[in-house]
């Protein structure tokens, strides 16, 4: 692909619509990471599968170490380390010996490619490159008779979008590969978006209380959250198996939760719906009585069953604790930022619970936005302010005048708040300065239950300390 | 803590008890020998066939040349500084983070536009550890991360005027006494010209602007970066302000170079020189203000640290200025007192000698009650260390001082001379990665060109034993028969851990979980696990602590289940 081809993802981005006007040149503290980092992190989620980046081998190094902080996890991600010769005359070679080098020393089930901001400025026809290592004539087998594992490639460079669009690129790039028609069977598949290994474990086991076979695609949560044992595992098991992704392509349905994306990214969701006639519906992050509750009934729908007791009882207890809280929220001011799909979810708890959001920031660009926290917060949509497209520069300038009570959202948010003595409750991804990031639940009535003990006891502790007498009943 | 405002006053009798013949007799040159290897260590020969047996035979002999078995007197020539294999999972990053991320970026009252996309600046974020006490009211961008953030749009009809919009919209908002501006990998190959538009800019703004070619593909790795880092800092900075006269009272100036202030290392070399009366001009880079590298061409003495990243620029200060370098080590106790010995004998003055010796003697009193405590539980045990450019040679010191042999230990991304020592600069090959980043030929300032010392002073400061201008590499400080790996790549780290058993592994977040994992604690030392310092005597003090903590800790005997340790293996 040339750069005068570019592909749709890129072509589109001069219509997302800016909420604030006068739109600097620069992005100061930026409030987005970049599409080959979602691709990683999507790939890793497959069973057997090596991340590979063809680019410069920086671009793979900084990637690791963001990620392994977040996760506290080994996270290896092949490079073709693509020096300034390969600039010039293509970085085939380094694209081919890699790939032979990780099949010979991984031995991976499926190597996934995604490109980067070199391979794609000078026009790398990587799906070309696939053919060629594929060729049973020339191919790599033919070369080192070793078989050669499943490839699939996504095009990510940084310059088209965000981390979350790189993480749905290569999803869609691995389904469009992998699945295949069949008899419909009475599986869904759930497409879960960026979310924490405890929350997709959290998923794995709703849909399970209804009693349904499901392909949570992809699913990292062993990977990256793995066990230590005595003898460690060069390419740790767990993920989602080839052949879940093949049965996709004749599920009963497909669910995307989130999947906000900029304009021209293809969601596997869609994909299947169009090419396979596999039923899609795309909904908002389980998080809050409400969206749980849409999540929930549609898997009723799908199941036929009612909610298992255990998950009903969760529900219960959730209200019961909204009861018991709900004196410390009312009209209490928050800050939400991050992930366009994630700061939906938590508007929309927030609302539940008689937190007043101000301000919706992300690094984000689909466009959606506006729309989709109008839609879930009809009452308040015109009191929140939304920015898409943001950085911290600016979400830091509405905080320092709006003054909310909290600040909710990953860790790069800590400068603002230590500047601004505002309590920062961490939910996301990067979260490098706090443990257990893994282990956060954001999703279900469980998620929403933690999120919600969370959210109170940092106004109550705000409450106390505050408190000329040091009451210890709060 | 930085600038000694005046000489700190040390016990007038202590001064005059030191024996200053006995110093002067001091050998300070003879490299350090590392301990010996534990008995019972594998054959390293047949170990270090082992570890490349699984690769394709390219690629077998390619690695086999960056693995060698160590011998500290007869060195083996081990390839270094050459480019990685695709796909091997290299801790290697690239010519922009040496650039930005290592040498400028610790830099506070710089603002640093990354021109590119969006990714490049956000990883470069803080991520390092540099820290900074910056004097009330002036300014520090350490927490900021600004970036042109390209997209398609630039990609396809250039980024140059949205640079100069970014430095604009920066000086507007700041107004800082400089602006840099890094490229990462889509400038070069669209054509964008930074330098250009720095220079347009600096002339329409009035303050310092400047720009580096340090594209991510360049070169082999972040080593590219640092060169590409030192000439652009050379160029555009050093010299251009004077130091003002009343700060050039004291003769023992001297700059600090490659010490980038993680975990607060930095703070401890200023303090222990300005406790011996030692002036600090400046410091490349950590706690660096943009001024003092200006004036940093008015010190008598360049120091360097991490000579993997600098060393460039002391070669070209001493060719301009005249201001001679020497090698030192602030990493572990013994060393830090060797490097203040060998300041003391360059400077040459009777005061500072004892100054320094007093200070020496106090400081270790202090340490080593706190080394025999801790040795009585490290004594003995191996140690691996797979990280930077200098600092898997540099912690070596620590480590003897805990008694614990170093018995494998490699770089990221060093070169020969790393290794090797100085000695064989002259016999490296220069390949085509290294001659893309522009070497500078620099001659002697007409107008401020003034040696220090002459030939002959500097000649009779080596016949006493102090080495100018030259550095002890890795290999000959280690013990015969230890394992040297370049470029290490995950599957031989996990082999030879698999070999050693080590008692603790040195390497950075990359690999920390990975060698957790297998049950063995690792320390990082490019971040130090959000520890430190521990550079200089406090900081030794710290990673004595630290490393006892680490390989005594009780979490490791639980890995193994109790019912899983009954079975018959």
């Amino acid at each position: 692909m040339s750069i005068t081809e570019l592909p749709k993802a890129l072509a589109d981005q001069s219509k997302v619509p800016s909420s604030t006007e006068t739109k600097s040149s620069s992005t100061t503290n930026a409030c987005r990471m970049c599409m080959p980092l979602g691709a990683c992190l999507a790939y890793v989620g497959f069973e057997g599968t090596v991340p590979f980046l063809h680019g410069s081998q920086g671009c793979a190094t900084y990637i690791r170490r963001y990620l392994i902080s977040h996760f506290s996890e080994p996270m290896d991600i092949a490079s073709s380390s693509v020096g300034e010769a390969a600039t010039v005359f293509g970085g085939e070679e380094n694209l081919r010996v890699g790939v032979a080098n990780v099949s010979r020393v991984y031995k991976p089930l499926m190597i996934g490619l995604a490109s980067t901001c070199l391979t794609e400025t000078i026009g790398e026809d990587v799906p070309g490159m696939i053919t060629r290592i594929k060729d049973p004539e020339t191919g790599l087998r033919a070369e080192t008779g070793q078989a050669t594992p499943e490839l699939v490639f996504a095009p990510t460079p940084s310059f088209a979008g965000t981390h979350a669009d790189g993480y749905h690129a290569a999803v869609t790039a691995v389904v469009k590969e992998l699945a295949e028609v069949g008899e419909e069977t009475e599986s869904v598949n759930l497409f879960p978006g960026i979310v924490s290994t405890a929350d997709l474990r959290h998923l794995s086991e709703i849909v399970a209380g209804y009693g349904l076979p499901h392909a949570l695609i992809p699913d990292y949560s062993e990977r990256l959250d793995g066990v230590t044992v005595a003898r460690y595992e060069k390419l740790p098991g767990g993920g989602t198996t080839a052949t879940a992704v093949a049965g996709a392509g004749h599920a009963l349905a497909s669910i995307t939760l989130g999947g906000m994306v900029t304009p021209g990214v293809d969601l596997a969701g869609e994909v299947l719906q169009e090419q396979f006639g596999v039923e899609h519906l795309r909904m908002p992050l389980p998080i809050g009585i409400r969206l749980v509750d849409t999540f929930t009934d549609r898997l009723t729908e799908l199941s036929g069953q009612p909610m298992p007791h255990w998950l009903d009882a969760e529900r219960g207890r959730l209200v019961d604790a909204y009861i018991d809280g709900h004196k410390y929220a009312a009209d209490r001011t928050a800050i939400v930022y991050g992930d366009e799909d994630l700061v939906v979810g938590v508007t929309a708890f927030l609302s539940e619970i008689g937190i007043k959001t101000l301000l919706v920031a992300s690094g984000g660009r689909s466009g959606q936005l506006t729309t989709e926290i109008a839609k879930l917060t009809p009452a308040r949509a015109a009191d929140i302010e939304v920015l898409d497209d943001g950085d911290f520069h600016e979400i830091e300038a509405r905080a320092a005048e709006l003054k909310p009570d909290l600040l909710i959202g990953h860790s790069k948010g800590y400068a603002t708040s230590r500047r601004l003595g505002i309590p920062l409750i961490r939910v996301g991804l990067p979260i490098h300065d706090r443990v257990g990031a893994q282990r956060l639940r954001h999703l279900g009535y469980r998620g929403t239950q933690d999120l919600f003990d969370r959210v109170i006891n940092t106004l109550i502790q705000v409450r106390q300390d505050e408190s000329a007498v040091g009451y210890a009943y709060m | 803590m930085k600038k000694p405002e005046e000489m700190p006053a040390l016990p007038v009798k202590a001064l005059a008890a030191i024996d200053l013949e006995a110093v002067g007799a001091l050998d300070l040159s003879c490299p350090d020998p590392g301990l010996a290897m534990p008995m019972g260590s594998p054959e390293p020969n047949q170990l270090v066939r082992n570890l490349v047996q699984n690769y394709p035979p390219r690629l077998l002999r390619k690695r086999s040349r960056h693995i060698k078995v160590n011998d500290p007197i007869e060195v083996p020539k081990i390839e270094a500084n050459s480019r990685t294999s695709p796909g091997i999972i290299t801790q290697r990053g690239c010519c922009y983070a040496g650039c930005k991320g290592v040498v400028l970026g610790p830099i506070t009252d710089i603002v640093h536009i990354v021109h590119g996309p969006v990714g490049c600046s956000y990883y470069a974020w803080m991520t390092r550890r540099n820290q900074a006490d910056v004097p009330e009211g002036d300014q520090n961008f350490l927490n900021y991360a600004f970036t042109t953030d390209m997209t398609e749009n630039e990609i396809i009809f250039g980024g140059e005027k949205k640079l100069a919009k970014a430095i604009q919209e920066a000086y507007d908002l700041f107004h800082p006494k400089a602006i840099a501006v890094f490229s990462t990998c889509p400038v070069g190959l669209i054509g964008d010209d930074v330098h250009a538009v720095a220079r347009q800019m600096k002339a329409e703004l009035g303050i310092n602007i400047f720009g580096f070619s340090c594209e991510g593909y360049k070169g082999v790795s972040q080593s590219a970066g640092h060169h590409i880092a030192n000439n652009g800092l050379f160029t555009n900075v050093v010299g251009t302000e004077e130091l003002p006269p009343e700060l050039k009272v004291n003769p023992w100036r001297v700059n600090l170079l490659g010490e980038y202030n993680i975990g607060g290392d930095a703070f401890e070399m200023e303090r222990i020189l300005a406790r011996c009366g030692i002036q600090l001009v400046s410091t490349f880079s950590g706690n660096a203000q943009y001024s003092e590298l200006a004036r940093s061409a008015d010190a008598n003495l360049n120091l360097v640290q991490c000579h993997r990243s600098i060393n460039y620029m002391a070669e070209m200060m001493e060719s301009k200025f005249g201001i001679p370098w020497m090698k030192v080590n602030f990493i572990g106790a013994q060393a830090t007192a060797k490097a203040m010995r060998k300041i003391a004998r360059y400077f040459g003055d009777p005061e500072l000698i004892a100054r320094v010796e007093v200070v020496i003697a106090q400081e270790l009193a202090e340490v080593e009650p706190v080394r025999n405590a801790i040795r009585a539980r490290t004594n003995g045990r191996p140690v691996m260390l797979y990280v930077g450019g200098s600092r898997a040679h540099h912690y070596q010191s620590l480590f003897a001082d805990l008694g614990m042999p170093v018995v494998a230990a490699g770089y990221e991304f060093a070169h020969r001379d790393d290794y090797e020592g100085s000695v064989v600069l002259d016999s490296i090959t220069i390949d085509a990665d290294s001659r893309a980043i522009e070497e500078l030929t620099i001659g002697p300032d007409p107008e401020r060109f003034a040696p220090r010392k002459t030939e002959a002073e500097i000649a009779e400061l080596e016949a006493g034993g102090l080495k100018m201008a030259t550095y002890e590499g890795m290999m000959p400080e280690m013990t015969k028969g230890s394992v040297v790996v370049d470029d290490i790549s995950h599957a031989e780290l996990e082999q030879l851990i698999e070999a050693y058993k080590p008692a603790l592994v040195c390497s950075g977040i990359k690999d920390k979980y990975v060698i957790e994992k297998m049950g063995i604690p690792c320390k990082q030392l490019h971040n130090y696990d959000y520890g430190g310092p521990y550079a200089g005597f406090k900081g030794a003090i710290n990673f004595y602590t630290e490393i006892d903590r680490m390989v005594n800790a009780q979490v490791w005997r639980l890995v193994t289940p109790p019912w899983a340790a009954k079975k018959p293996a």
